[in-house]
């Protein structure tokens, strides 16, 4: 029986059975793939061997093939590092925090959001370890006796705390995905037909039956897993921030920029969200599931983060010039109207600009604008963290030193690849995982639209033309249950 | 060893709810229930205890709390002492956030690996099932059967009663 409200919009729409939703999520995994599929796969496996070859020359060459030079000797490899793990965010937001705040809109996008997420992070990862010039010394940064002696690692740096907040973040990410995979293996495996098929999706379903109390322990652990990666995600890019913030660079050496960065973070990483869904909706065809309204609420989200990250810019500035630090001042002017001036536009116009687009009620709803937004904060998202690097870094105290950064053909061919990477395994994913949370949605699908107070419910049967009730004449008025 | 099951197929939740009420109360034991999600009530329906697994989560917290605290006074210390930045050489403050990540480290993984364990999840070729459907788009109750004849169509009768749809004989290896 299916419930009208006059106050909410349905969550999923189309009137889905059960059965409808696994045929929907499990078509794709079923079919033959389809030529859209193929052609963007064979354009991400180009960008990967961009990315095998850019890493090819960086490890046997060493990082001298990138434009760092004694000045700037951060620039686009951090630059990427904090952008890829900024996207990661979004993800885990999504899943670990909606699902605290009880938001039952994240159940369409949680799956995808956090594939999104552990793809990021494996992509951010590559950055930090190839910067180490020699990367099959990079088990280094563990706690691990070294040749010498008792020497250990340093835990009063950030650095190393980045090395344990990336690894507990990849982990615990990868292991609440998988958590949430395990009933959705089983719905295809129950359904598989071909012996490959059987087989693999047992093995990744690890004899998954659905028992009362296996759901019951599996609600805990979803819950007590949210629990601890709510913080676990503030905390990451709280540390990330702190790479910056600790150091006495001018520019970096500000106490606003853990916020900062979390807002940052999850600014971008709701624009990649909203690439990605748009894309997956139209190729998948999953318009039912991922509505109008998730894109609207996604947007507002965006929007919210966007004007944090406005603000923290203006306070930046204010901070400054109330510091009367001369050296921090003189960072910030040379930011705005320095030779970087062009990137700083780019960001205030991308960042701060644009998003206010949202406010708009036609925009919101907009696929094609939506869009065309998301991608220019993603643009502006890696802007504002070039903006902050390398604009720091290129005049710091000592003139005479100040040099500009260019970056080399392996710098772009590395972030071009690093694309690559991320967009193949996210193929591959909705080529062969369910990209929608079926059991998760299926909870939703009895209450898709709205079982909550409705004072009107005359008005509400007109607000939305109910699906008649299964098996019940069409013409039978609506009927509330015990939950109600 | 082989066992027979009775197996009730149900086409909606809250008449599934009914049922296992309603079953209970005519003293029958209901084997297991198997649903495409998580159907709420079930668990006091079926007497299913609150999960200890919170507990056990905090228990995992804790010791990544403390081998974390462990791990960064010992080696800074103690086992190779150096100054770095003029800070102290147990700088707790900035033992921080590696402490807060382990402890968040060992509650996943910790209680992922439990809930694996206790509840019997690993990779196998093959799963048996009562009835496919259970991971589709219907609810499944199974009661297992002893020797007895007539008991198969009493129970049928019952479940029947009860709106299942569909019961069905099902029988079992190693489940």
């Amino acid at each position: 029986m299916q419930h009208v409200s006059a106050v909410r919009e349905p969550l999923v729409t189309g009137g889905k059975t059960l059965h409808d939703v696994t045929q929907d999520i499990c078509y794709q995994v079923e079919a033959k793939p389809n030529i859209r599929w193929m052609a963007a796969l064979s354009v991400a496996l180009f960008f990967l061997g961009v990315f095998f070859y850019s890493v090819y020359r960086t490890v046997w060459y060493g990082i001298g093939e990138w434009g760092l030079n004694k000045t700037v000797n951060w620039a686009w490899d951090i630059t990427n590092f904090v952008w890829w793990v900024g996207i990661g965010h979004a993800g885990t937001l999504i899943s670990a925090v909606l699902l605290l705040f009880r938001q039952k809109w994240r159940s369409s996008i949680n799956r995808a959001a956090e594939a999104m997420t552990i793809f990021a992070v494996i992509c951010a990862a590559m950055f930090p370890v190839l910067h180490m010039g020699r990367p099959w010394l990079a088990y280094w940064v563990f706690p691990f006796q070294n040749t010498f002696g008792s020497l250990w690692v340093n835990f009063n740096s950030p650095l190393l705390w980045d090395v344990f907040a990336i690894s507990t973040y990849f982990t615990v990410s990868l292991v609440f995905w998988y958590i949430g995979l395990i009933p959705d293996f089983a719905s295809i495996r129950d359904r598989a037909k071909g012996t490959i098929a059987k087989f693999s999706y047992s093995m990744l379903s690890f004899g998954w039956k659905g028992s009362a109390k296996a759901w019951s322990r599996y609600e805990t652990v979803s819950l007590i897993l949210a629990g601890v990666s709510t913080p676990l995600v503030l905390s990451v890019h709280t540390i990330v921030s702190m790479d910056f913030a600790t150091s006495v660079v001018p520019g970096w050496h500000t106490t606003i920029f853990p916020p900062y960065f979390v807002a940052g973070a999850i600014f971008s990483g709701f624009a990649m969200v909203l690439t990605l869904m748009l894309i997956t909706r139209v190729v998948f065809r999953l318009e039912d599931y991922i509505t109008l309204e998730h894109i609207a609420l996604m947007n507002k989200i965006m929007m919210v983060t966007g004007s944090i990250v406005g603000v923290a810019y203006i306070t930046e500035f204010f901070i400054a010039w109330y510091s009367q630090v001369e050296f921090e001042q003189y960072a910030f002017i040379n930011r705005a109207t320095g030779p970087y001036w062009w990137a700083y536009a780019s960001m205030m116009t991308c960042n701060v600009i644009t998003p206010q687009l949202v406010w708009f009620r036609r925009v919101r709803y907009s696929i094609p604008l939506t869009f065309i937004l998301s991608i220019i904060v993603n643009i502006g998202m890696w802007f504002e963290r070039f903006v902050i690097i390398v604009t720091s870094l290129h005049r710091d105290y000592l003139p005479s030193s100040w040099a500009m950064f260019s970056p080399s053909i392996i710098d772009i061919g590395l972030y071009l690849g690093t694309l690559g990477l991320f967009f193949t395994l996210f193929l591959l994913f909705a080529k062969f995982f369910p990209v929608i949370n079926m059991a998760e949605v299926k909870t939703i699908l009895k209450y898709t639209v709205d079982n909550g107070p409705t004072y009107n419910p005359q008005k509400a049967a007109h607000a939305h033309a109910p699906q008649p009730a299964i098996g019940a004449p069409a013409s039978a008025p609506i009927t509330y249950n015990k939950h109600d | 060893m082989t066992k027979r099951f009775a197996v009730g197929i149900f086409e909606d939740e809250d008449v599934l709810l009914n049922a296992v009420e309603n079953i209970r109360a005519a003293g029958v034991k209901i084997y297991d229930v198997f649903s495409p999600y998580p159907v709420h009530g079930i668990d006091d329906a079926l007497g299913i205890e609150r999960s200890r697994l919170p507990i056990a989560a905090f228990f995992f917290g804790m010791t990544g709390l403390a081998f974390a605290l462990w791990l960064q006074i010992y080696m800074l210390g103690f086992d190779w002492p150096m100054i770095i930045g003029g800070k102290p050489h147990i700088a707790l403050p900035a033992f921080i956030p590696v402490a807060f990540e382990l402890t968040v480290f060992f509650t996943c993984h910790g209680m992922a690996i439990t809930f694996f364990t206790i509840q019997g999840l690993y990779p196998r070729p093959k799963v048996p099932v009562m009835d496919v459907r259970a991971t589709d788009d219907k609810f499944v109750m199974a009661i297992e059967l002893d020797e007895t004849s007539s008991q198969f169509s009493r129970l049928t009768q019952l479940l029947r009663e009860n709106g299942a749809s569909e019961v069905n004989q099902k029988e079992m290896t190693n489940n």
